[in-house]
Formats: C-alpha cells, structure tokens, sequence
C-alpha cells in the first residue's frame, strides 16, 4: 500500500513490526515516568507516616470543590483521547478532529482551574514562604513547619503534574492541527495512539494525587 | 636500446572499487554530526567518554599527589573537596556508566542480533546530543569551582551550607540521565523486537543479556535520580525543607531516593563488563561458555537484586535498625549471582586452548580484580565490620577494584576486542599485551594499599592524615603513575593503528558471533542479507571455528 | 497495534463508572472513617486507575510485553516505597 511504504522507516521488516517496536517505546517511556512520580509519592508517604496529624490538618484547607471538579475535567478528557484514537483508527475525520479539539481544551480548562485554585492558596495563607500563617496552624496544636512540608509537596507534585499535563497540550494541540490537515488515518494513527498513552498515564497520576492530597482524613467541606 | 621519447606509462590498474563501509560512505562534519547510523553514534560516544576519562583522571592525578604528604600543601581544603567531587561525578557520570553501553552496546548489538540498526536511530543521536550537553554543563561548572559536596550530594549540606555550584552540576547530570534513559528504552525495544529469524532468547550471545539487564536498570533507576536532584535544587532555590531537618525534613529520605538509584548504577558500570567477559572467554579458550543459561539468568538477577540494596550506603547515617539488618542480609544474597558467573567463567577456561592476547588479559585481569573487590563488599555488607570500615579508605579500595580493576578492565577488553571490527584495522598485539600487564599491575600497587588504609583507619575525602600513614599513601601515588602510563599507551597505540595498523578481515579472532561475519569496517546496513540464525551461541568446539583472517 | 478497534460504548460506559467512583471518593471523605480514609481513597483510586489502563490505554487488548513493563514499573515502585517505608516504620522500635 502507498501509504504503507512511505510510513515505515527503513529499518524496520513491515508495519507490524515498527508498531509494536513504538508502543513498547512507549511504555518504556511511560514506567520511567512512574518512578519519577514515584519518588514524590514515597517522600510523601514517608513523612505523612511521621506526620500524620500535620498531614490530616493541612489537607483539609486544600479545595476539594476545585479538585473534585478538576478530576471530573480530566477524566472526562480522558474519554474524548480515547474516542480520538477510535475515530482515526475507524476512518472518522471530523470526529477525530473534534476529539483531539476537545481534549486540548478540556486540558487547558484544567489549568485555568488550577491557576485558580493556587490563586486562592494564596490568599488562604498557604505559601510557605510567600504567604503562610504560623500563629493559626500554632492555635491547631499542628506543628507549622510539619503542615510547610505537606504544602511542599503538595505544590511540587501538582506543579510536576502540571507541567506533564502542559506538554501534552502542546502536543495534542499539534495533533489537532495536523489531523485538520488529513495527516492521520487508519494507517497511520500511531501518534495520536502514543499522545492517548501519555494523556492517559498523566490522568492517572491525577486519580492518585486526588486522594493523597485532598483526601486525608474527614472533611468538613468542600474548600 | 635506447629511445628517444619512453612510453608513456601503462596507467596503474584501478584497484576494484572497495565497498563502502560505514566509515566512508559519507565523509565530512555533517555526514557525522547527523548520522542516525547506530555504529558512528558509537564512535562519536567514543572520542566524547575518552575525553571525559582524562579528564577525570587528572583530576585523581591531582588527588593522589596532594595525598604523597601528610599535610595538606598542594592544594587547599576547599580546593581538596572539589576535586574529588569532579573525579567523582565526571568518572561516574560521563564515563563509567555510559562507557560499555553507549560505545560497544552501540556498535555491536544491531549486528549481533542480526538488526540493520537499533529500534529508534534518531534518538539514539539525540541520546548523544543530550550526553554532550550535560557533559559541558558539568564541565563549564567545574572550570568555575564545580561542587565540594562529594559526588553524593548530601543535604543538608548541599542544599542550604554549601556555597559551590550545587544546582549547575545538578542540571547537568540530570541532563545526562536522559541519554542513559533513552540508550537502555532504544536496547530493550531492539532485543524484544528486532532479532533476526531464528534469534531466539536462549541463542542471545550473552552480551545482549548483559545489557539488556543493564537497560532495566537504565529506565528503571535513573528516573530517581533526576527526581531527587529536582528536589535537591528546589530545597535549595526555595529554602524550604524537603531533607532539612531544622525544618522538620530528614535528610535520610534523600539517602534513600539517592541510593535507590546509585547502588543499582554500579551494576549499570559493572553488568556490561561482565558481558564482555562472557564473550572473550569463550572466544580465546576455543570453548563453549559453560552454562549459558546461569549466565544469562544470573545476569538478570544481579538487575533485580542490585534495587533491593541500597540501604548498605547508610548503615552508620540513622536509619532503624531493622531496616539495615534487612540490607544487610539482601546485600549478601546479590553476591550469589555474581559469583555464579564467576564460577561458570572459571568453568568455561578448564581444558579449554588458552591465548593470552590482549583482550583475554584484561579479562582475566577482570575476574581476578572483580572477585576480590566482591569479597571486600561482603566485608562491608557486614554491619559489624561496616561500622568499622565506613568512610575510610577501604570502602575506596573496594569500589576502585570493582569499578576500575573490574569495569574499566572490561571496557579496555571489549576495545580491543571489537577493535579490528570498528576501524577494520588491528592494533599492534605486543603493545596491546604491555599496556595489559602494565595497567594490571600499577592498579594493584595503587589499590591494595588503600585496604590496608582504611582498616588501620585512614577516612576518605581527607587531604591531610596522621604521618603514619605516609609510606601507604606514597605506594598508592606511585602506583597511580604506573597506571596512568598504562592507560596513556592504548591511547597512543590504538590512534597509531588507526592509519598504519595491518588490515583486518571479518573475523581475526576467529569468534562465534554474527558481527564477526560481516566486513571489517562493516556496511551501513551491517549485512548484506538478513541472516538467519540456526545455531547455538559459542559453537566453538563443535564447529572448529578457525583463528585469524 | 494488530488489536481490534473497541466499541465506543465500551469507552462510555467505563467513563460512567470513573465518573461514579470519583463521588464516591469524594463522598466517603465526608464519613467518619478514621483510619480507613487512606485505604479507602487508595482502593477506589486503583480502581479508577485500572480502569483507565485497562480501557483507555487498551492493555486488556495488549500483548505481554506491554504487560510486563507496566508491571515492572509498578513493582519498581512497590520496592522502593516498601523498603524505604521499612525504615520509616520500624525507627521506633528499638529503643537504645
């Protein structure tokens, strides 16, 4: 086939080959990725083993409302990802397009939440160096410098969540673009599989970081 | 008879047009820095490690001549610090570990699995690129006073005390980590899905298996490393504790996460040289290896194992007490599946027909250094001995014998070795032998004494030490000298071979291998014809496979 | 990919059940759980995440290999949190 012919790199037997050879690639990629997150989800679970009444305090001012509401907007990305790769493998252009569209922007959406959310930290006193407020967590019988550690985490685990979740904007946006231009098809819809892999492995370590941070012990409300 | 006007010369017969190897086929700067031909990112991998190295070693050289006297008179205290932090982080970083892999893993997997390249060519480039901007970051900050804080990195020094530049030469090496990460994903990917027909698991050559375990540990460690050195530089920038205790942080989480990574790394340096060694032995003892799958096996378990250690780097820093006796215990077990392969390698030279060229030198030099560095770790798995021996210079000694008596034997092994085959050109055998027996030897005059040291008490990382320990100390800088010579030989031999060194054929060592039935330089694409494989690996004995040509 | 293309309703109804378990985490972190909010969190998590892995990322259609890595990096994970934690957990058991 034409199209087969200039797809496939030269040292590679057939298609086949080379399909498998990227989404092993891929995954590869993807497990380095699970021990860089790893390394923020096993300081945290270190020191909220040692800490845990600093961590259960602390988590309880993050905003469960713009969290919660951020999950269901990944998630929901997540969907319209996976209906993109459906669509260029089934041939369907325009849902293609408006997939890859959507999924842009519903990630983008969720950065101007979370913009918003840190906006709010601030102005709740919750920057350690920035803005932070030792007398009020003192009057909570919570050691201030215990709830800092928890914010650290905190802004640097989002913080790196957010930045994976920036490139892949990017790169969907790309792909948005090039599959206006017809650039995808049934033969060639591995890019848009691997951009679905990576969006969906940077959904995941949302799922995790909902409960980790948000979730630590009862909450009394929602922000 | 004489006559007035001589004919004119027949014109020289044309020799027959040589093929093309991948040396020249294209000539030129941009035909090599935009090469996606696996075999010339090898040799650009080359001439970028071979730098690194001397440049680490002036800075060991600079080290042992401090150390010749007691006092400190040749440099300063700071000054002492940072260059053992360089010797550190350039020998680490930017040669022992993407040494073997990036060079000879290069070169040499797509051929010996049959492949006309790796799985993805324009990475393995950018894998190069990233390498030589992270070098030059480093390099750049160290010009400018680098680091004092130890290749180690320990906060809270690092991060709030230490006034060098801790966040530069943190860049750099994460830099460099994502060219390891991409050499081991390209490697997996080519083992699990570019072998030849009839390349089966089990009729790997064992080298394959050695790096393929090594690339686990690739993608599996190094993404630790560039998290923990994030959060190093963070602590830094923002002042606010991660690993600060004053701010309720402990800095042994950052010896956790940093040893998670770091202990797996040093069998990142040592796996690819044992694969060396797995394919030298057979080679110059005409025999079969014996026991290929405990070879194979081992190797992955020296992967899987090498994670659960890391522990045995903090048994004196403050962590509980079952943890390190947990350590302690698993440390011990890594050791079995490297003295299998010890046992198996003794095993394959019994009744076989031994030549002592210079690869098969270095690589008995390398089970000899090998096994008695291995032994010095189980000294040091020992809680008890460790409490004695940890931070002196036995722990130096134990690692210098493995990294150096073991890694870098290894490497100059598989130099030599796959020599003829990546210049098509051999070098000159006396001095191969000479620089063998000379590094052999001035390493073990430099290294022994420094067990001895460090049991009688001598710490690392000191530039000035009691006057008792002068004589020890001056046999270790003479020895360093000799060294250095044997390392300065190959140098000069192996550039002298490269335009007036005896062609070779496919095969000069007459080896098992399907590299070595292809040209000397080989093609771009390796092989004219994809071969197909129905024979088992080191058919030696069988086939009566001859040496020389 | 030699994997069939998977009906759209596949991906709906699994969306369904990702959008039901994020109440539901949500939800329980209203209750009085005390020691069982994080065991709690983290189940319904692993739960939304299998799903995601398995539908999303199509690794129930995948082959071994694909298996085997992710299954490698998770285990990667597990050893380097379960030892650390080993530490962590047991420094107060010996008093000196």
């Amino acid at each position: 086939m034409e199209a087969s012919r200039t797809l496939l790199a030269h040292h590679f037997r057939d298609l086949d080959q080379q399909r498998e050879a990227q989404l092993a690639g891929m995954w590869i990629f993807l497990a380095t990725e699970v021990l860089v997150f790893g390394v923020l989800f096993t300081g945290y679970t270190a020191y909220r083993t040692i800490y845990p009444e600093a961590f259960a305090a602390a988590s309880q001012h993050l905003n469960l409302f713009i969290g919660g509401i951020n999950t269901i907007v990944l998630l929901s990305s997540s969907l319209t990802m996976v209906l993109a790769v459906y669509a260029t493998r089934a041939g369907r252009r325009r849902m293609q397009v408006a997939c890859l569209v959507l999924t842009a922007l519903l990630g983008t959406l969720f950065m101007v939440f979370k913009a918003a959310e840190y906006t709010i930290d601030y102005y709740d006193e919750l920057v350690p160096g920035m803005k932070f407020n030792q007398q009020e967590w003192l009057a909570q019988r919570v050691n201030p410098r215990e709830v800092q550690l928890f914010l650290m985490f905190y802004y640097i685990m989002t913080g790196l969540h957010a930045l994976h979740l920036s490139i892949g904007i990017g790169l969907i946006g790309v792909q948005a673009v090039l599959a206006w231009r017809g650039r995808f098809s049934p033969a060639n819809y591995m890019p848009v599989d691997l951009a679905g892999l990576y969006w969906h492995f940077v959904d995941v370590i949302w799922i995790f970081l909902l409960p980790l941070l948000y979730l630590v012990g009862t909450r009394t409300s929602l922000a | 008879m004489s006559t007035l006007v001589s004919p004119a010369p027949a014109p020289a017969p044309q020799p027959a047009a040589a093929p093309k190897n991948y040396l020249n086929v294209a000539y030129g700067l941009k035909s090599w820095l935009l090469t996606t031909d696996h075999k010339r990112i090898a040799i650009l991998y080359l001439v970028t490690i071979s730098l690194m190295f001397i440049l680490g070693g002036l800075a060991a050289s600079l080290i042992r001549m401090e150390l010749i006297t007691p006092d400190g008179n040749l440099v300063e205290a700071q000054t002492y610090n940072q260059l053992f932090s360089a010797h550190g982080i350039i020998m680490v970083w930017f040669f022992l570990i993407p040494s073997i892999p990036t060079v000879m893993g290069n070169f040499v997997i797509p051929m010996m699995i049959g492949a006309r390249d790796l799985a993805f060519p324009r990475l393995n480039l950018a894998s190069w690129y990233i390498f030589v901007l992270g070098a030059a970051v480093v390099l750049w900050t160290i010009l400018r006073g680098g680091v004092d804080t130890g290749w180690t990195f320990y906060p809270p020094y690092s991060t709030s005390s230490s006034y060098t530049n801790v966040i530069p030469v943190a860049a750099g090496i994460l830099i460099s980590g994502f060219s390891s990460i991409l050499t081991g994903l390209n490697f997996v990917v080519t083992v699990h899905r570019m072998r030849a027909p009839g390349m089966t698991w089990f009729r790997l050559p064992l080298f394959i298996w050695s790096l393929y375990a090594t690339s686990i540990i690739l993608i599996l460690a190094t993404p630790v490393l560039a998290m923990v050195l994030l959060l190093v530089a963070v602590e830094r920038i923002t002042g606010f504790g991660i690993f600060d205790p004053a701010l309720n942080g402990d800095p042994l989480l950052f010896q956790h996460l940093f040893w998670f990574y770091s202990h797996p790394a040093v069998y990142i340096m040592v796996l690819p040289a044992m694969g060396v060694v797995s394919e030298v032995f057979p080679c110059f003892a005409r025999k079969n290896i014996f026991g290929y799958r405990f070879v194979a096996f081992a190797s992955v378990a020296i992967a899987v194992f090498g994670f659960l250690v890391w522990g045995h780097h903090m048994f004196v820093a403050g962590q509980s007490a079952y943890a390190a006796m947990t350590f302690s215990v698993l440390s011990y077990l890594v050791a079995v599946p490297s003295a299998i392969k010890v046992f198996n390698w003794t095993a394959t030279l019994y009744k076989g027909s031994i030549a002592f060229d210079a690869p098969m030198l270095y690589a008995i030099g390398f089970i000899a250094m090998f096994t008695m560095g291995g032994l010095t770790g189980l000294f040091l798995a020992c809680l008890g001995l460790d409490i004695h021996v940890h931070d002196t210079y036995f722990v130096i000694a134990h690692f210098h014998f493995i990294m150096v008596g073991g890694m870098v034997m290894g490497y100059m092994s598989a130099l030599h070795f796959w020599w003829p085959k990546m210049t098509g050109r051999k070098y000159p055998e006396g001095w191969g032998r000479l620089a063998a027996l000379t590094i052999f030897f001035g390493f073990l005059m430099t290294f022994l004494p420094q067990f001895l040291l460090g049991y009688e008490g001598m710490p690392r990382r000191y530039y000035h030490y009691p006057p008792e320990f002068q004589v020890l100390n001056v046999m270790s800088s003479a020895g360093a000298t000799i060294l250095g010579a044997g390392y300065v030989l190959p140098l000069l031999y192996l550039l002298w071979s490269l335009k007036y060194g005896k062609p070779a054929g496919p095969n000069p060592w007459g080896a098992t291998g399907l590299e070595w039935q292809t040209r000397s330089p080989p093609p771009t694409d390796n092989f004219e014809v994809t071969p197909t494989v129905t024979t088992e690996p080191y058919n030696y004995s069988q086939e009566e496979v001859p040496r020389g040509g | 990919m030699s994997e069939r293309v998977i009906p759209q309703r596949v991906y709906y109804a699994v969306f369904a059940c990702l959008i039901g378990l994020t109440l539901l985490t949500v939800g329980l972190s209203f209750c009085e759980l005390g020691a069982w909010h994080t065991m709690a969190g983290l189940a319904i998590a692993a739960c939304k995440a299998s799903l995601v892995a398995l539908f999303f990322m199509h690794v129930l259609y995948s082959g071994r290999l694909t298996w085997i890595m992710l299954g490698a990096g998770l285990f990667w994970l597990l050893i380097m949190m379960s030892l650390t934690m080993a530490d962590y957990l047991t420094r107060d058991w010996l008093a000196y």
